[in-house]
């Protein structure tokens, strides 16, 4: 079947029932969202699917034909980080880094669609998200720093050209 | 003049009725109070009170997730329109400072406001009118022994004349009997203590029991099943939808826990009410399963039977399912969902509470109605703040409303002997754009302030 992933569309050959999360690593090798309990409970899978973050070990192939998934891969690249990315770089918000970017997906999902966020909505929407170093301060640091990126890039006419 | 006077006969008849009507509706304003010091009131009958208010749930309705507690202000959805609740701390201005007992005394047994207004039935008086003097006297310890809080809810939004408080009168008089709670000399003192405490204080009917155009409970049909901020409210009579059978022990653990082997997590607006009973004597809440456990009767030996049959096949494990995962199978892309999105959790073999439950024994996926399936699977079981919790994630923002009715179709096929639910796609649909208003709360119980991450209404 079909997928369409960070704006392009791949052909998957693989069991409908299988998780997004597998299709994403195993056979489109991209390794930015992680396997942590396989189980929606600590949120390190987390992508976008139509702009809403959703738990990808969850979600078997089945449910996307035609839907658009986004993943950090499709947030910036090295040399042209994304804000959400920038602000994760500027504020060290990584300790492990392996509950990040499921971290940054729901972060991004939610300054989409309010960029406007309160500190407290943020809060409340990462509670999904587990991180086991005890970074949430950063974290927390970081959403807010990409809210106002965010905004900035918004205004800029080249955006994701910030420069380090 | 025959008819001249039959005319005047009839009008003096109105002027009489009206008249008396209003004599009726009419009651009188009982003077302010100075708010009472915390001293005045001993401490022992302040800890009598919280229990007290621990059964009423008073918090649910009075605290809006989040806020200050008991300063009112939530939102209650009714058919009729919309209701905020009241503050009832012990502010001069906004709350019930100025209440003296006796008007909070004539509150819970008649419905009426210490200025001599009609209460709106949203305040379950049709059941607190049950409660004794001593338990009314402790609440009012523990109310007024509150931290004050200014705050005014909103104005409610009711149309003409259900706006006009008179008529509640009216309602009052087809509806409302007052009076304390009658023992019943032929059941034992512990079944008494749980009738009590059911049908008075713990108002298990104001959603357990279906409720008439007007909004009354239907005196017949007592718990047999009702609704409640979004959610079905199961049957608790012989009509109950479990696949085990309720008895007295199971329901003492699930009230005393909120949680069962056998039945499952308290979710919903339930769990508020489990997690309130967590201040109760395990007396109380042992009294609570006694009646209730009569109102439910002895099942018919064949349920038994069924009921028997299931508890053994669960413990040799899940079940294979006859309809294949293949999306092109007749059920099949609802068996693709389960097996990618729930069977993980739901068929790992972890026990309750923190295990997901095998479906075989889901009240929820038996249900007559889909609103609680809907519910659970699109908004899940939120986390508990700051400490462990059973969970589930929520699934609205992957599945779409066919998608949904393609993985219900499947639950109900292979976990039940039920018929499918037909109109899976239509409250799904209505679910979302808040036609149905579900209160979406952690199972761990009440979720107030001073953080709120898991509570919320969608």
């Amino acid at each position: 079947m079909k997928l369409n992933v960070n704006g392009s569309t791949h052909e998957v050959d693989a069991d409908p029932a299988t998780p997004l999360l597998y299709v994403l690593r195993n056979d489109l090798e991209l390794n930015a969202a992680k396997f942590g309990c396989g189980l929606g409970q600590c949120g390190a899978c987390t992508v976008m699917v139509d702009g809403k973050a959703i738990f990808s070990c969850l979600t078997p192939i089945l449910l996307l034909e035609g839907r658009e998934i986004k993943t950090v891969e499709g947030l910036g690249t090295i040399d042209s980080p994304g804000p959400m990315q920038q602000a994760f770089i500027e504020e060290q918000a990584a300790q492990c880094g392996y509950c990040i970017p499921g971290m940054m997906m729901r972060a991004q999902a939610l300054l989409q669609s309010k960029p406007d966020a309160s500190d407290a909505e943020i809060q409340t929407t990462l509670e999904t998200n587990l991180c086991r170093c005890g970074t949430h301060m950063r974290i927390l640091k970081a959403v807010k720093r990409a809210r106002e990126l965010m905004k900035t890039a918004a205004m800029a006419p080249a955006s994701g050209e910030r420069k380090v | 003049m025959k008819f001249g006077r039959f005319l005047t006969g009839l009008g003096a008849l109105i002027v009489v009725g009206v008249a008396g009507a209003f004599v009726y509706a009419w009651k009188p304003k009982i003077a302010p109070i100075k708010p009472p010091d915390r001293g005045s009131f001993h401490q022992a009958l302040v800890e009598h009170g919280a229990k007290l208010a621990a059964v009423g749930n008073c918090t649910a309705c009075h605290t809006n997730p989040g806020g200050k507690s008991f300063a009112g202000g939530l939102t209650i959805p009714t058919p009729f329109g919309t209701i905020y609740s009241s503050n009832i701390t012990p502010d001069a201005e906004t709350g019930i400072g100025t209440w003296s007992e006796a008007a909070f005394q004539r509150a819970m047994r008649e419905g009426v406001g210490r200025k001599g207004e009609h209460l709106y039935p949203a305040f379950p008086y049709d059941h607190f009118t049950n409660v004794s003097d001593d338990d009314n006297r402790a609440l009012y310890a523990f109310l007024m022994t509150r931290q004050p809080v200014k705050a005014t809810p909103p104005p409610n939004e009711l149309p003409f004349p259900l706006n006009v408080r008179l008529v509640l009168a009216g309602w009052k008089m087809l509806f409302f009997r007052d009076g304390a709670y009658q023992v019943d000399a032929s059941q034992s003192e512990e079944w008494n203590r749980g009738a009590y405490l059911v049908n008075g204080l713990g108002h298990c009917g104001a959603c357990h029991t279906p409720r008439n155009a007007l909004g009354a409970e239907k005196a017949s049909l007592h718990l047999a099943g009702g609704e409640a901020e979004g959610w079905s409210a199961f049957a608790l009579d012989g009509s109950s939808p479990a696949p085990v059978v309720w008895d007295k022990d199971s329901l003492y653990t699930y009230l005393r826990q909120g949680w069962h082997p056998d039945h499952g997590v308290a979710n919903g607006p339930m769990g508020e009410v489990t997690g309130n009973l967590g201040l109760l004597p395990d007396s109380d809440i042992r009294a609570m399963a006694t009646y209730i456990a009569s109102i439910m009767g002895e099942p018919s030996a064949e349920r038994r039977a069924k009921s028997d049959k299931l508890l053994e096949e669960i413990k040799s494990g899940p079940i294979t399912s006859a309809i294949s995962a293949d999306p092109s199978a007749s059920g099949g892309k609802g068996a693709v969902i389960y097996e990618a999105a729930c069977a993980v959790c739901h068929e790992n073999g972890r026990p309750q509470p923190f295990g997901g439950l095998d479906l075989r024994l889901s009240s929820t996926v038996h249900a007559p109605d889909a609103q609680n399936a809907i519910n659970m699977v699109l908004y899940g079981l939120p986390a508990a703040s700051g400490r462990t919790s059973a969970i589930m994630p929520g699934f609205a923002d992957v599945l779409t409303n066919d998608q949904l009715n393609d993985l219900l179709g499947y639950l109900r096929q292979h976990f039940t002997d039920q018929p499918a639910w037909t109109d899976v796609v239509q409250r799904a649909a209505d679910t979302r754009t808040g036609k149905y208003h579900v209160s979406v709360r952690p199972s761990d119980g009440i979720e107030r302030g001073p953080s709120n991450i898991g509570a919320e209404d969608q």
